[in-house]
């Protein structure tokens, strides 16, 4: 049965509302976690981290000022963007070309009277241990798995089973169109991203040849274009992909591709997006998972009610594209996880492959995704991506067989990518049956 | 061919413009076509209680650009808004919620028109506004609200075939309700791109075999090139026609002979090349279970086809001419028009570009005996060819919501409705455990509805509120947690939850006004503390 006394923080009447569910048990509430008279002040003594300023971002500063932080750091190294405006509700026509992080802290904080918000332009690699240490909680909105993938393996590194203060939860959301999904991690106890990295398998490429003498689809004209055109007139010194006089180059070259194969469909739309990798957004999607990802937050911070995360459920798929649907489930934490599992993972090779060839597969593996890995086997280094030295001393390795380079079945090898620099990836080889 | 070649029209050269730019990242979802219903919409909100969950939607409706909003309240902005609304700052405090939400609303598009009421020089009460307005493309209000209130909303909806979105959020809980004025037909569904392969392998017509005989005339003598980029539509016509000559006529058809059928495809790529086998052939293989399939017609347009309008005004709209006309095509082809799309695969660029004219000629020809057909049902009528291609490409995946009228909340057989479904709700929890299904959220429904008229209600209130609707619901374990926390709440409204429902009913709207994608019928519940929704037909 729910209790009656509501504790409320410095303003009760302001938050009235908030108060009476934040500090008062209800019929879901873990007795055993939760000491109501506590939750006001410590969430005004919490400071909390969000990843990302755009269409999550400003969702996701406004939600948490209104859920009772008073303490909010932002990261954001992107200026504003006239195509940021139809969703990212705290920037304005005038703002454009500003800091995100920076408009929008300052928006929120003068909304929102006794927030404070301390926005950082910056990348989230420009941050050590040491700055991350200093926050209850991680909330991150942001377009790039990459991102997603450093920031979870530099909390899941920052635990110290001896220090409470050392596990950081990181709740996570991400939108396409009209589906998203949130979700919650508690490094090292519960499914990590790199656990779940399957669920974001990077598309297919197109096949170069198909690109060089075979095109059929306006995409692969302009991929063409992209890839290959560029490269050979190089019109301008480099690529500026939100330059739309270097976007426009690109078009006309993809429009006279397609021309010559009979292709329809070549826009100025489609070409911007293919080049760009554009994924449509809309307010209202960035709305459901923000507010998702800020429920957890609540509930994580005040114990008022069960959060995803733990035991049970974690992830929390959207879809609306066909009615609204919802599936909320739990992610298994993975033994083999190269971040947050003590075993390596198995991977699937062919002993014939040349160490180069394994290499280049690191890339499009959904499994690991990296794009410029270095490989250390058990007893030697295979091949070094930098420095230059070591680069050039290891290059050699690249043409040698797997079997030439003494690797057997079953063999653990070591990968990093700078993309990570505090991880290294284990790898079990497993060698493919040749009939 | 010249005919495809000359509409093929080539795109202007120059970039985009500001507005383009500007909802660039919704004209990918909807187009230029949504953007244009959006854009001449004009919505209602009719405000009550803490008042977040109507503003947040607003807010998700201004920034894409709807056309025009009204938003009325009778509230006076007091402290508690400041902790909870976003859209009110400290400088609010005692002036009407409605001016303040519409000022800071209107901040967030320059593009879209806001006004705010009661207003006392033009619309002194909901009364005068909805008898003064132009008509409203929707209404969303929000609960708890006033029977009497209710009421003039309803009769609205009904006199004006408005729309109506009631939403109630309070506490870690939320659901909302749309009704539809009648049923609602969607052409524009938008389904997963690889559901729509419809490649007509087992019905071809004269001009798609003779494209595939003549290219395998002579398939064992090509050479490696020319074998090796046959695209997999002709590979697979070739060994179906084989298969066809061995086994008395008849394609394959069990599961079976299917299997069988894709390990002959599968063995006639060659494997004397450094590859060791051929890319089309493995495609062809690939794709023998989901191609190799008589045509079908789908549940979604069965139910269109079965569906009698139940108004003149409803019969006489293109919609129903169009889909009368395409079942008229149904009855005498045994198929559907076809969609005209072929997926990509590995071939030459001439080939493929052939081959897709082959279809899309099909298709344009099925679509051109569809609008002939649609002419002589309502002669004199004149009909969009585009809209008629559109349908007969989407019609596997057209779809009618809200097919039975529309009915009153507080009519009996509104009641009746939530009687059945409770019953069939609670049976499927005791199985829950065993079908691995997630329990109902419709305890947190009845429980949120029980508070519809009242500020506040405790959870004995609110149980013996539900007692009343529903008999022998009172003790119910799951019901009586849901009063608990629905009382904890006090009407209260909590920020996440209310953006969180916000988004969902504007994406809701968005479907609604673009005619595109697919709605709910009819009512979406959502449960905060699980973090997980429902949706049913109450």
């Amino acid at each position: 049965m729910a209790s009656t006394t509501v504790y409320p923080g410095s303003e009760p009447a302001r938050w009235k509302y908030l108060d009476r569910i934040r500090t008062r048990a209800g019929p879901f509430t873990d007795g055993d976690a939760y000491d109501g008279s506590m939750v006001a002040e410590a969430m005004e003594n919490m400071t909390v981290l969000v990843i990302g300023a755009g269409g999550l971002g400003c969702e996701i500063l406004k939600n948490l000022a209104l859920s009772g932080f008073k303490n909010i750091h932002v990261i954001d190294m992107d200026t504003i963007d006239i195509s940021n405006l139809n969703r990212q509700f705290l920037f304005r026509a005038e703002d454009v070309g500003k800091y995100k992080a920076e408009v929008a802290a300052r928006f929120v904080e003068k909304r929102v009277r006794g927030v404070k918000i301390t926005p950082h332009n910056k990348m989230i690699q420009d941050f050590d241990e040491d700055f991350y240490m200093q926050f209850q909680l991680v909330v991150c909105g942001l377009d790039s798995i990459e991102a997603r993938r450093w920031i979870n393996a530099t909390l899941v590194n920052m635990v110290d089973e001896e220090v409470e203060d050392s596990y950081k939860p990181l709740i996570d959301g991400g939108t396409e169109g009209f589906k998203g999904q949130s979700r919650v991690i508690f490094p090292t106890v519960t499914s990590c991203i790199e656990c779940q990295l399957d669920m974001h398998a990077p598309r297919a490429a197109v096949p170069l040849c198909t690109l060089a003498s075979i095109p059929r689809q306006p995409e692969h004209c302009i991929e063409w274009a992209h890839v290959i055109a560029w490269d050979a007139e190089k019109p301008f010194p480099s690529l500026d992909k939100d330059d739309p006089e270097h976007i426009t180059w690109l078009f006309k070259k993809a429009l006279l591709r397609a021309q010559e194969f009979n292709i329809p469909g070549v826009t100025y739309a489609l070409t911007q997006g293919v080049v760009k990798n554009i994924i449509p957004a809309i307010a209202a999607t960035n709305s459901v998972i923000a507010a998702s990802c800020c429920n957890e937050a609540l509930k994580i911070a005040s114990n008022c009610a069960p959060s995803l995360g733990y035991p049970n459920n974690n992830y929390m798929m959207y879809s609306g594209n066909d009615s609204i649907y919802t599936y909320t489930f739990k992610h298994e934490k993975k033994d083999d996880c190269p971040v947050c599992g003590n075993l390596a993972r198995e991977l699937q090779v062919d002993p014939a492959w040349t160490l180069g060839e394994l290499v280049e597969s690191f890339a499009t593996r959904p499994e690991a995704q990296l794009k410029k890995p270095s490989i250390r086997a058990e007893s030697k280094t295979l091949y070094m991506q930098s420095p230059v030295s070591l680069e050039e001393a290891t290059r050699p390795n690249l043409d040698k067989t797997l079997v030439e380079l003494g690797l057997s079945d079953g063999e653990e090898v070591g990968v990093t990518d700078p993309a990570f620099a505090t991880v290294s990836f284990k790898f079990k080889l497993k060698f493919k049956k040749t009939e | 061919m010249t005919e495809i070649v000359m509409s093929q029209t080539p795109p202007i050269l120059h970039g985009p413009s500001e507005k383009e730019k500007k909802y660039d990242r919704q004209l990918r979802l909807w187009a230029a076509s949504g953007q244009a219903a959006l854009e001449s919409a004009n919505l209602l909100l009719v405000n009550s209680g803490a008042g977040v969950v109507g503003v947040e939607t607003f807010k998700n409706l201004i920034l894409p650009g709807i056309g025009r909003f009204a938003i009325y309240d009778d509230a006076l902005v007091e402290e508690a808004d400041l902790g909870v609304n976003f859209f009110v700052d400290e400088s609010c405090l005692g002036k009407p919620r409605s001016q303040c939400l519409t000022e800071l609303l209107t901040e967030l598009n320059p593009d879209v028109h806001g006004s705010w009421y009661p207003s006392e020089e033009t619309a002194p009460s909901l009364d005068s506004l909805l008898a003064t307005s132009p008509v409203f493309t929707a209404i969303i209000y929000t609960l708890p609200i006033a029977p009497e209130r209710l009421a003039q909303l309803e009769a609205y909806g009904r006199q004006h075939k408005t729309p109506l979105f009631a939403i109630h959020s309070a506490g870690f809980y939320s659901y909302f309700r749309i009704s539809l004025p009648g049923a609602f037909p969607i052409v524009d569904t938008h389904p997963d791109e690889t559901a729509t392969t419809d490649l007509r392998l087992l019905t071809p017509w004269p001009e798609l075999v003779e494209f595939a005989r003549d290219m395998t005339k002579d398939i064992d003598s090509l050479d490696a090139y020319e074998h090796g980029h046959l695209p997999y539509v002709v590979i697979l016509l070739y060994y179906l026609e084989r298969w066809k000559q061995t086994h008395e006529g008849r394609y394959p058809s069990t599961y079976k002979e299917k299997t069988e059928f894709r390990r002959i495809v599968q063995n006639a790529a060659r494997a004397d090349n450094p590859e060791g086998g051929e890319e089309n052939f493995d495609e062809a293989a690939a794709a023998v279970l989901k191609t190799v399939v008589p045509p079908s017609l789908p549940s979604g347009l069965r139910e269109v086809f079965d569906y009698t309008p139940s108004e003149p005004i409803e019969e006489r709209s293109s919609f129903w001419i169009v889909a009368n006309a395409i079942k008229a095509f149904h009855a005498k082809h045994k198929t559907l028009p076809l969609r005209g799309n072929v997926p990509d695969m590995k071939a030459k660029s001439s080939v493929y570009i052939q081959l897709q004219n082959i279809y899309k000629t099909k298709a344009r020809q099925d679509a051109a005996e569809v609008l002939e057909t649609a002419q002589s049902i309502a002669p004199g009528r004149q009909f969009d060819p585009a809209e008629v291609e559109l349908f007969c490409k989407n019609a596997p995946f057209v779809k009618l919501i809200n097919a039975t009228k529309g009915v009153d909340s507080a009519s009996s057989t509104c009641v009746n409705v939530l009687r059945e479904v409770t019953a069939q709700e609670l049976a499927n929890d005791e199985n829950a455990e065993i079908t691995l299904s997630p329990l109902s959220l419709l305890p947190i429904y009845l429980a949120l509805r029980a508070t519809s008229h009242v500020a506040s209600a405790t959870a004995d209130e609110i149980l013996s509120s539900i007692e009343e609707t529903i008999p022998g619901t009172k003790d119910h374990e799951r019901i009586v947690s849901a009063a608990q926390e629905v009382a904890r709440a006090e009407g209260g409204e909590l920020h996440n939850i209310a953006a969180l429902t916000g988004g969902m009913v504007a994406q809701e709207m968005i479907k609604i006004i673009t005619k595109q994608y697919i709605p709910i019928d009819n009512t979406c519940i959502f449960d905060g503390i699980a973090s997980r929704s429902q949706v049913l037909r109450l």
